[in-house]
């Protein structure tokens, strides 16, 4: 019993305090948050633009289509199935092995695949939010002789924004845990500082149940926060 | 002021509006009535080009209304809707100066003036700064309107205004517009609200099977029905 205990403690010990290792996961924990966030403005820009451009294209009149919106809508259909239809772990090789197979700065590949695969997704929830105004909305606005391009960022978009902000809360959510998958091409978020000490000390247990708490503890704090946030929203809507 | 020339409106295989001929002359106070689904809203909507016509021409002072300057046209030809359509996120101030001052017509401060001066003049200066969600439905339609006359239009568009009311609060939407009737606002409205018709509109019109059937003064309209359907119809609304 009492070596159970005494053998435990020693792969704490090694896992996290031999030679201040908990830095490292610290470390790991600071690029995860920063790719996280990189990822999720590149997500944001990104989705944006394609959501603009599809609910652009069709909101065009019947018999006056555009052609040059029409090719860059085909373009924007063809990334969004693409990278929904592909897995992410597929999609992080395919960008470390193939398209920036000479890059050493792993962590910004893989930031930027997340990124790309992010605006995807985020591109359909802001499209969804963006047709879900009521329709009278951009009729009011152009009745008044505002032109489509103002009305839509006057009175379209301030009003998908506030319905999307809960989606795109969910959507950082799922892109923080989302970052663990970067470690398999050599990115230096937290997962890949646990494997570090892992490959060290021939021990997983504690290296990984410590990076599991860890991530538990960051969504449920992030969680809370967008909760309280999302209240404080429909607050506003009543008052 | 607006002339209608061989109006043909389809919707994909269905042909709402068949040959729509109409002049509305400054100063009119035009209303719009004819069974429901008979295209009176389409009708009005092809006037500002919400709709694009399938055929046939409509003219604003003069000017075919086509794309190219349609931003120009809609300045000067208001529209006020059954379900209002205020800006939610914006208070009803921002409501009333946003298109006067997006389109240059006005800077911020004048905008505001002018939309106390308008507000004050419903009786609703104290709203300025709250959000239409709010408000009440006939104030919120009189917002509505408040805001398409802050573009000093030449003329303005109904389409049932007072549909979405609760009973009580009618009257005060109607009173406003007959204000705007008096003070020589060229208008066109859909409405079965027949007391505000017969009072206020100088010509009734019918539409029926994609035509206008009967244009005439209230009283001749009323008093003495010629066409069949109109007479069935009026039985069923008054
Ligand atoms: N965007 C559209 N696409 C297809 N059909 C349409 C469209 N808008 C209207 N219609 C059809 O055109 C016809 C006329 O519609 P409209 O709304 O102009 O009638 P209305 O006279 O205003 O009726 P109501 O009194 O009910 O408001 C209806 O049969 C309607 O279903
Ligand atoms: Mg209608």
């Amino acid at each position: 019993m009492q070596a159970f205990f005494s053998d435990f403690a020693s792969k704490f010990y090694a896992a996290f305090l031999f030679k201040d290792r908990w830095l490292q996961y610290i470390e790991g924990v600071g690029t995860t948050l920063l790719v996280t966030a990189a990822s999720l403005a590149m997500g944001i820009a990104l989705g944006a633009l394609v959501a603009m451009i599809r609910v652009g294209h069709a909101q065009q009149r019947p018999g006056h289509h555009n052609p040059l919106l029409g090719l860059i809508n085909a373009v924007c259909k063809v990334y969004v199935t693409v990278i929904r239809g592909t897995p992410m772990m597929v999609q992080l090789l395919i960008m470390s092995m193939v398209i920036f197979k000479s890059s050493r700065n792993f962590t910004m590949v893989g930031a930027l695949t997340l990124g790309i695969n992010s605006g995807a997704y985020v591109s359909e929830i802001i499209r969804g939010g963006l047709m879900a105004v009521d329709p009278g909305q951009m009729e009011a606005g152009r009745s008044l002789g505002l032109n489509y391009i103002t009305t839509m960022m006057e009175i379209v978009v301030p009003q998908a924004i506030k319905s999307v902000l809960p989606a795109l809360g969910n959507e950082f959510i799922i892109l923080l845990k989302d970052t663990s998958l970067i470690t398999v091409i050599g990115g230096k978020e937290l997962l890949y500082a646990a494997q570090g000490i892992m490959n060290r000390t021939y021990e997983a247990m504690f290296p990984l149940l410590g990076t599991a708490a860890i991530y538990l503890v960051l969504v449920m704090l992030f969680s809370a926060l967008l909760g309280k946030f999302e209240r404080r929203l429909r607050q506003s809507d009543r008052g | 002021m607006i002339e209608v020339k061989h109006l043909k409106k389809q919707f994909g295989g269905l042909t709402v509006l068949r040959d729509v001929n109409l002049t509305v002359n400054k100063g009119d106070v035009v209303v719009l009535v004819g069974p429901s689904g008979c295209g009176k809203s389409t009708f009005l909507r092809c006037l500002n080009r919400l709709e694009e016509p399938t055929s046939g021409e409509v003219l604003f002072m003069g000017q075919p209304v086509n794309d190219k300057d349609i931003d120009k046209v809609r300045a000067k030809m208001g529209m006020v809707f059954q379900h209002f359509n205020l800006f939610p996120h914006l208070t009803v101030k921002k409501n009333i100066t946003l298109a006067p001052v997006k389109l240059g017509l006005m800077k911020q401060e004048e905008a505001d003036a002018r939309a106390l001066e308008l507000l004050g003049r419903i009786g609703l200066a104290d709203k300025a700064d709250t959000y239409p969600n709010m408000l009440s439905g006939g104030q919120k339609q009189r917002i509505a309107i408040v805001r398409a006359l802050a573009m000093n239009p030449e003329a303005l568009l109904f389409d049932e205004p007072t549909s979405a009311l609760d009973p009580e609060m009618v009257g005060e939407v109607l009173e406003l517009m007959k204000e705007l009737a008096q003070s020589g606002m060229t208008m066109v409205c859909v409405t079965h609200e027949m007391g505000f018709a017969r009072e206020v509109a100088n010509r009734i019109i019918f539409i029926d099977e994609g035509e206008v059937k009967v244009d005439k003064p209230p009283k001749e309209f009323f008093e003495n029905p010629e066409n069949e359907r109109l007479r069935s119809f009026l039985s069923k609304v008054l």
